[in-house]
């Protein structure tokens, strides 16, 4: 069962597609672009839709997803935990 | 899918486009005459209004595009005839001409010095005519090549773009070589990939417009903001949706474009294309507006991926809508046209995403009610540039 997707294999953060991933659950991700999976443990509740960190991030760093910048971090996320708004904001505007 | 026989159902129109729908439309100039126009089309029945709030007092490039957007909509093929109802003749006659260049028929009326009865009345005989002889046309088979396809994607989130809107790229990427018309817009919402887009562009030309349409917008953007525009852009939906920045809701919504197509050409908003291929529009991020615009450009059916469910249509441009969340489709299944959801659980390949996508739009072009069409979705909005005078 795929839990996460992850457009490129250096994209740091899955999309979750599935409904009430908990913290703590073992997740399966598919690599879309190499057709390969990964394995990760969450660690905070997901929503379906949300993003799922794949690395640890310290304020300043860039996240890449579709292997492009989406943006920077402003607060410390770890690997598997819930990456959004609260902790990463636009470069632009 | 083995596109190269491949022929829709439509109605060919006096200049030799090809409509899918065949709408008689009561079309206001202005908002004052928009109670005439809705009573002519509650008086013949298989007519339409389409009222809106605006035409009042604008001026230079703003009524410009209210002028193109109301014309572009009455020339639209998925329109077989169309009354225009104005308070001063001469715009009438403006808007009316505009259309009847195309070679439909086309009657126009003023309610000055007549008054909304009498306008009623003149105007619903026309109507009356009109849509008996609409009737009449007939639905003949044509090539694909000749089924003009727009798209727009809404209430977008993460799945939009890994699930929904590469199903669409999928479909164009198969489209494109036919020698289809096509086109994507929304220019804020490519902030982030916009040199993505830029690298897709036929050559200089086309990419140096690209640029100074993508460029005049975020100046927009520059001039009126007053934060981040965290609040607007992503949408809340977005943001609950998963979608954390603008960057990374554009490099989805590239994704429609596919991995193949070229960029050939760059239109301003509701301006049409002057040959098939690939064309960017100026124009809003908003769902109605832009496909307002689609509409108005002379797009006959349109692909609308969404994410946490838009539930947009338009009164004279199909909108088929396609979702890859699979709460979304639960929960609000009576929107979904298309249910790529299999694409995320890796039960379904984007191949075959794009051909179930290809495959209800030869069923719609060939007269099938879209959901939007059936749930009675006729959004119809300008786009306006600034205040009246």
């Amino acid at each position: 069962m795929i839990h996460f997707v992850v457009h490129e294999e250096n994209d740091g953060v899955g999309v979750v597609v599935v409904e009430g991933v908990k913290a703590g659950q073992e997740l399966t991700g598919w690599i879309m672009e190499d057709d390969k999976d990964i394995k990760i443990k969450a660690q905070s509740e997901i929503p379906i839709g949300h993003k799922v960190s794949l690395k640890d991030y310290k304020p300043g760093d860039t996240v890449i997803k579709y292997g492009v910048d989406i943006g920077k971090v402003v607060a410390p996320i770890k690997r598997g935990e819930h990456l959004h708004v609260q902790n990463v904001k636009t470069k632009r505007w | 899918m083995d596109l190269s026989k491949a022929s829709f159902w439509g109605y060919k129109r006096e200049n030799g486009r090809v409509g899918v729908r065949n709408h008689v439309i009561i079309l206001p100039v202005d908002d004052i005459s928009n109670a005439a126009a809705e009573a002519v089309a509650n008086n013949i029945k298989g007519t339409m209004a389409l009222p809106h709030p605006y035409g009042r007092l604008q001026f230079g490039a703003d009524l410009d595009l209210h002028f193109r957007t109301l014309i572009g909509t009455g020339a639209n093929p998925n329109v077989a005839a169309v009354v225009v109802i104005c308070i001063e003749e001469q715009w009438g006659k403006k808007v009316a001409d505009g259309i009847a260049a195309t070679g439909k028929p086309v009657a126009y009326f003023g309610i000055e010095q007549h008054g909304d009865h009498d306008t009623i009345m003149r105007a619903s005989k026309a109507a009356r005519e009109l849509v008996q002889w609409a009737s009449e046309r007939r639905r003949e088979e044509r090539p694909l090549k000749e089924l003009w396809v727009s798209t727009k994607c809404g209430e977008s989130d993460t799945t939009s773009g890994c699930g929904s809107n590469p199903t669409v790229g999928n479909a164009f990427d198969k489209l494109y070589p036919q020698g289809n018309t096509l086109c994507f817009g929304e220019t804020t919402e490519l902030t982030g990939g916009e040199h993505l887009v830029a690298a897709r562009c036929r050559n200089d030309e086309v990419k140096k417009k690209f640029q100074f349409m993508f460029d005049r917008y975020q100046e927009v953007i520059e001039r009126h903001k007053t934060n981040d525009l965290s609040d607007s852009q992503p949408t809340k939906g977005n943001i609950e949706g998963g979608l954390t920045t603008i960057e990374e809701k554009a490099l989805g919504n590239i994704q429609k474009i596919g991995k193949k197509c070229v960029v050939d050409g760059v239109l301003d908003k509701a301006e049409a294309p002057t040959g098939p291929g690939l064309w960017f529009m100026d124009s809003s991020s908003a769902a109605a507006e832009m496909v307002t615009l689609c509409a108005a450009s002379g797009f006959a059916v349109h692909l609308f991926p969404t994410g946490q469910g838009n539930v947009i249509g338009n009164p004279i441009l199909p909108v088929i809508k396609l979702c890859a969340n699979p709460r979304t489709v639960r929960t609000m299944g009576e929107h979904i046209d298309v249910d790529v959801t299999g694409l995320l659980r890796k039960e379904m390949t984007p191949d075959q995403a794009g051909d179930k996508l290809l495959e209800c739009m030869f069923r719609t072009a060939n007269g099938r009610l879209t959901a939007a069409e059936a749930l009675g979705h006729r959004e119809f909005v300008l786009t306006r540039l600034y205040e009246s005078a």
